[in-house]
């Protein structure tokens, strides 16, 4: 079931924090419309490596970052690269939901506006529509579209996020622990929309939950203390993984 | 528009908001170099004097005074007659116009000079000396090159005469600038080149210490009880918005406070260190207990938890440990106050502090001005002798304010702890 | 004398401190019973019980004696005189008698001050009297009654702690005593003051010249009088003259602050936030006076040589100089608190918007301007209450011309400037212009009390919204 295309390909990425290595020589390979779950102990890499796509690290004064990534073979890690383009194609849910201190519509509106992407009102709403409807948030809030973000239950507001990051129609969605901060019948929710959400974006999430990477993902990446250890589809690592650390993670070792 | 114009376009305003931004800290700091840059060159000239070189003949039988005279006697003896022929001697007059020309170019004070270096040099007597008499504050303006001796004559204060008689002594190497210490020595003088911030230092001196004496032991000991023992109810509610009201009541109302109360209640001196001390440490109470909180808050509950559970009472763990740790900030929260205290300027003026004080005070409870009062004062004169002083004693001021900071940061830089 | 007392009231407390130590010490040896508290408590216990009542009567007495030794003398040249006197009168019989006392007397020795001068002595001698054989009694009651509790042992640390809180708790009611302390001495006056000039005529009235105030005695004013006298007090155009040069200084302040303080906050590097942030706090830290002299010396009249140039009349005192210059010492306000509320908003919010691909100019503007909208505004408004409440600048720049006029270029009168000037020097007591300055400063401490509070009421909201 999983087709070929390879999305982003990274290569030989080093990541630096000051002086303390984040990532070292990491290698993947994400491919186009799947589900791929980063897991590994807290502080491996994996939520350095997800902000190395979308350059979110560039926020970070002190981060260097050596090697490729390339989207669809273009080069994204180098300077002329626009990372205002970058981040429309490649969008981004935080571990804990962060809506603006706006009304709902405005937060899903917000990414339309500044992009240009609805040249009037009607559009707009549209957009505002589909994105609340794709992120199945749109039955809840649709009567109260103007009441502020920061009302939702936690749940609720993770899907905001969700609605304002497809809102901009990307590519790739990067998604750093979704569920984290979530109780178990809203983290059902946004694992259920991902099965939907899949179908039309390539999803990269990170995860501490190896059984959601199991109920969610098709593809699968360990990292531990800034390496990649293994990559490989969903069923193998979790059958029978290639790597001695992965098998003892996976099954709870260590971690 | 297309999405390649409304990149460039949003790249545009970026650059514009960022430029806004750049410029906004530029102008702020052009502001404080243009402001200091004006004062440092309109002050700098007020830290040298102006002297003329002046024979004096102290003839003891001319003067009608003993051999070997004490210096009381000295001081009661008459030496006018010999001070005025000492100055026309100076330079060859005709008439009265001209005689009055001449010892005008001299300070008003040169018989007192002329006694006090008799006292302080009693060798010289039936001797003759040359002594530096301070020049007037014209020819203190000709010399240091600030006089607009250009002008036609009836528009300047100086007379052709003494433009004359000044070309002359310089030509005689007859005028010198000196550091000038009757800036800091002298107290306030109608005469520029006489007046001294002497009585105002004093007076700020004065002030800041019964300020410090009454504001700081009080500051610290209700931040201690709002921060650690006060139960949550009205009382200590009312406590903490009276605080940080009073914090942002313009000065001028505790001026009135002092006026009201201190001066018309309770009959306290009048233009005194003791009333602008008192006025002052009500103003700045607040505005040091404020900082003085935060630092006590900054010590972690663990530090107060660790010494209740070895058994000591909450007083001791108090006092013994939060207080202890949290002093360095107390202590740069006061000097900041206490610098802002002495830098201010209507209370005083409200209780009375305007007054003309020709002599120092020697306590608290003596008249006497204050260094912003003193600025205030001196720039409602009109002489440039006067400009330049009060830009001297803003000078001088600011020093006292900078290092007071200074060593603030240095406290709270040196001693503050991270708590992690 | 003061002085003497108290250092003899420590001196002895201090040996207190000892006695007690060493009494208890021996007490609880001698009976074989165990101390209730360390022996230094017990020390502490007698010595703060000997020194904290004598020294407190002292400080009472010290404040109040002047008070009650001029009501004496007043009432005893009152009662022998036929004469009526007004309280002017008395105040400078007062002042004279006492002036004859310390021996600065200058003027006309009348009987009454000769009689009165003695008298002063005599007040004197029997203050200083009774004050000592009170101070020496309260202590010998106090110290034996904490010795009494002592030899008892009694448990010292608890009472120690006790009184310590007491003093804590005391201090702390300084900052309501100032409150009290400031509203009382401004309605007192102020009072006085509407009696006279009824408040609305104060309030709303458009003319404003107090020198023309002429009346001494409220009672006898006719009507006609009145008419003349509350048109010398309507503080209409000290409202819209403090208004307008608030104003100006905010256009000026406002902008420059706030992007100031977005520029530091989300652009500057570390190396140029570390220096240039005290640069310009150095602004704030400037005392107000220096700003005024730098106003009315170097602002002012290169304001009236630029505006000739362009035959423009410019008043070498205008609301545009003093505006200006109340701008540039306001602009620190306004940065360092919007920087501080910025800082605050959680980095969260500036990623999510990033990640939707925003420009940090879209992202400040969009998202932490919005979000730090509350402390923003708090730190304006305090910033305006600043301005308002601000004397020296407008003092010694803005003019004292009370006229109701929307021209920068001409000069303006403030509230605050007008208290300077009604009271800068002698002031009559109990004339309706020194009483107006009080009402004056009752407006402005309301005035700003009320944008304090609302100021300080936004910036908590905002703080409780991110912590």
């Amino acid at each position: 079931m999983t087709n070929n295309k390879v999305k982003i390909k990274t290569e030989k990425l080093d990541v630096f924090y000051g002086q303390k290595q984040a990532l070292k020589n990491v290698n993947l390979e994400i491919f186009n419309r799947e589900v791929t779950a980063l897991i590994g102990p807290s502080g491996c890499g994996k939520s350095t490596y997800i902000r190395c796509i979308n350059r979110m690290n560039d926020v970070i004064e002190t981060c260097k970052i050596s090697g490729s990534i390339k989207i669809d073979g273009q080069e994204i890690n180098n300077k002329q690269i626009d990372v205002v383009r970058l981040r429309e194609r490649i969008g981004m849910v935080f571990q804990k939901p962060n809506p603006f201190p706006k009304s709902i519509y405005d937060n899903v509106a917000y990414g339309p506006q500044i992009h240009g992407l609805a040249d009037h009102k009607d559009k707009l709403d549209q957009i505002v529509q589909t994105s609340l409807k794709k992120s199945a948030l749109w039955e809840e809030v649709k009567d109260r579209l103007d009441e502020p973000g920061t009302s939702l239950s936690g749940g609720q507001q993770q899907r905001l996020c969700i609605a304002r990051a497809i809102s901009v129609n990307p590519e790739v969605i990067l998604m750093d622990e979704p569920c984290s901060a979530l109780d178990p019948i809203a983290t059902a929710k946004i694992e259920e929309l991902m099965e939907e959400l899949k179908k039309t974006f390539t999803i990269v999430i990170v995860t501490h939950s190896m059984a959601q990477a199991v109920r969610v993902s098709q593809r699968t990446g360990f990292f531990h203390l800034g390496n990649l250890i293994e990559v490989d589809t969903t069923d193998k690592m979790f059958k029978n993984p290639n790597n001695k650390m992965t098998q003892d993670y996976i099954t709870g070792r260590f971690g | 528009m297309s999405k390649e114009e409304l990149l460039k376009k949003r790249y545009r305003a970026e650059k514009r908001f960022k430029f806004y931004g750049l410029t906004s800290v530029i102008l702020a700091i052009l502001f404080v170099l243009f402001l200091v840059n004006v004062i440092f060159s309109k002050g700098k000239g007020a830290f040298s004097r102006t002297t003329i070189s002046v024979e004096v003949d102290f003839n003891t039988e001319k003067l009608e005074l003993k051999n070997n005279p004490t210096n009381e006697e000295i001081q009661d003896t008459d030496f006018y007659d010999l001070s005025i022929e000492s100055l026309l001697n100076v330079y060859k007059t005709k008439g009265l116009k001209e005689e009055k020309d001449l010892i005008r170019i001299f300070s008003p004070d040169y018989e007192i000079e002329i006694k006090n270096f008799i006292i302080e040099n009693k060798g010289f007597l039936n001797k003759t000396a040359i002594i530096e008499l301070t020049a007037s504050d014209d020819i203190d303006q000709l010399n240091k090159g600030n006089y607009p001796r250009h002008l036609p004559e009836e528009r300047r204060r100086i007379s052709d005469f003494q433009l004359l008689i000044y070309d002359k002594l310089v030509e005689d190497n007859k005028i010198q600038k000196t550091f000038n210490t009757f800036l800091f020595t002298n107290g306030d003088s109608r005469d520029p080149e006489l007046a001294g911030v002497g009585g105002s230092l004093l007076g700020s001196f004065f002030t800041i210490i019964v300020t410090l004496l009454l504001s700081f032991p009080v500051a610290i000991l209700a931040s201690i009880y709002l921060e650690e023992f006060a139960p949550k109810n009205r009382i200590t509610d009312f406590i903490e918005i009276n605080i940080n009201n009073l914090a942002a009541v313009p000065s001028i109302v505790f001026g009135l406070l002092g006026l009201g109360i201190l001066l018309g209640t309770f009959d306290f001196p009048r233009s005194t260190p003791l009333v602008a001390g008192i006025t002052l440490a009500l103003m700045t109470l607040p505005r040091i207990i404020i900082p003085c909180r935060a630092s006590l808050k900054a010590v972690p509950p663990s530090i107060r938890e660790g010494a209740l559970a070895v058994g000591a009472s909450k007083v001791q763990s108090v006092t013994h440990h939060v207080v202890p740790l949290a002093i360095p900030g107390t202590l740069s929260g006061t000097i900041i106050g206490l610098a802002q205290a002495l830098g201010e300027t209507a209370p005083l003026i409200l209780i009375g502090m305007v007054a003309f004080v020709v002599d120092l005070p020697s306590s608290p409870v003596d008249p006497s001005a204050s260094l912003p009062v003193q600025v205030y004062l001196w720039s409602e004169q009109a002489e440039r002798g006067f400009v330049e002083k009060t830009s001297a004693t803003i000078m001088i001021l600011l020093t006292f304010l900078i290092t007071m900071n200074a060593f603030a940061v240095y406290l709270r830089q040196k001693f503050e702890r991270r708590w992690s | 004398m003061n002085l003497a007392i108290l250092l003899l009231i420590v001196l002895f407390s201090t040996s207190c401190f000892f006695f007690g130590r060493k009494k208890i010490i021996n007490i609880t040896a001698a009976n074989k019973i165990r101390m209730n508290a360390l022996p230094d408590y017990y020390g502490y216990y007698l010595a703060l019980w000997c020194a904290i009542p004598a020294v407190l009567i002292l400080a009472f007495w010290t404040v109040f004696e002047p008070t009650i030794i001029k009501a004496f003398i007043i009432n005893n040249i009152t009662s022998s005189n036929l004469k009526e006197f007004n309280s002017d009168e008395l105040n400078l019989i007062y002042q004279q008698i006492k002036a004859l006392y310390l021996g600065n007397f200058t003027g006309t020795l009348t009987e009454e001050i000769r009689r009165g001068a003695e008298n002063y002595k005599s007040f004197l001698s029997i203050a200083e009297g009774s004050k000592i054989v009170i101070l020496i009694s309260i202590v010998i009651v106090t110290t034996l009654y904490s010795y009494k509790k002592l030899i008892n042992n009694n448990k010292a640390r608890e009472d120690v702690e006790k009184i310590f809180k007491a003093v804590l708790f005391t201090c702390s009611l300084v900052a309501i005593l100032t409150t009290i302390g400031i509203i009382f001495s401004l309605l007192f006056e102020s009072i006085k003051f509407f009696t006279t000039i009824n408040i609305f005529d104060f309030l709303f009235g458009t003319s404003w010249s107090p020198q023309r105030a002429f009346v001494r005695d409220a009672s006898t004013i006719t009507p006609e009088e009145y008419n003349e006298l509350k048109d010398a007090f309507g503080s209409v155009p000290l409202f819209a003259g403090t208004a307008f040069i608030a104003f100006i200084a905010m256009i000026v302040a406002v902008p420059i602050g706030l992007f100031s303080g977005i520029y530091l906050a989300e652009y500057a590097s570390k190396k140029v936030r570390k220096y240039s942030k005290p640069i310009i706090e150095i602004l704030a830290g400037i005392p107000t006076v220096v700003y005024g002299f730098f106003a009315a010396l170097t602002v002012g009249p290169f304001f009236r040589e630029f505006g000739e140039r362009f035959g423009l009349e410019v008043s070498s005192e205008s609301a545009l100089a003093a505006g200006l210059v109340m701008g540039v010492m306001i602009i620190p306000y306004v940065s360092s608190l919007s920087d501080d509320v910025i800082n605050a908003v959680p980095q969260s919010l500036r990623d999510g918007s990033y990640a939707v691909g925003a420009t940090k100019s879209e992202t400040i503007k969009k998202v932490v301007i919005p979000a730090a909208l509350p402390g923003i505004v708090g730190s304006v408004l305090l910033a305006v209450s600043r301005a308002i409440g601000e004397t020296m600048i407008v003092v010694m720049a803005a003019g004292l011309a009370a006229r109701l006029t929307i021209n920068p270029l001409e000069s303006t009168t403030t509230i605050t400037t007008q208290i300077v000037m009604i009271l800068i020097g002698d002031q009559e007591f109990d004339s309706p212009k020194t009483q107006s300055a009080f009402a004056l400063g009752l407006t402005l401490f309301f005035a700003t009390l009320i944008l304090n509070y609302i100021a300080l009421r936004f910036v908590k909201k905002y703080r409780e919204k991110y912590e």
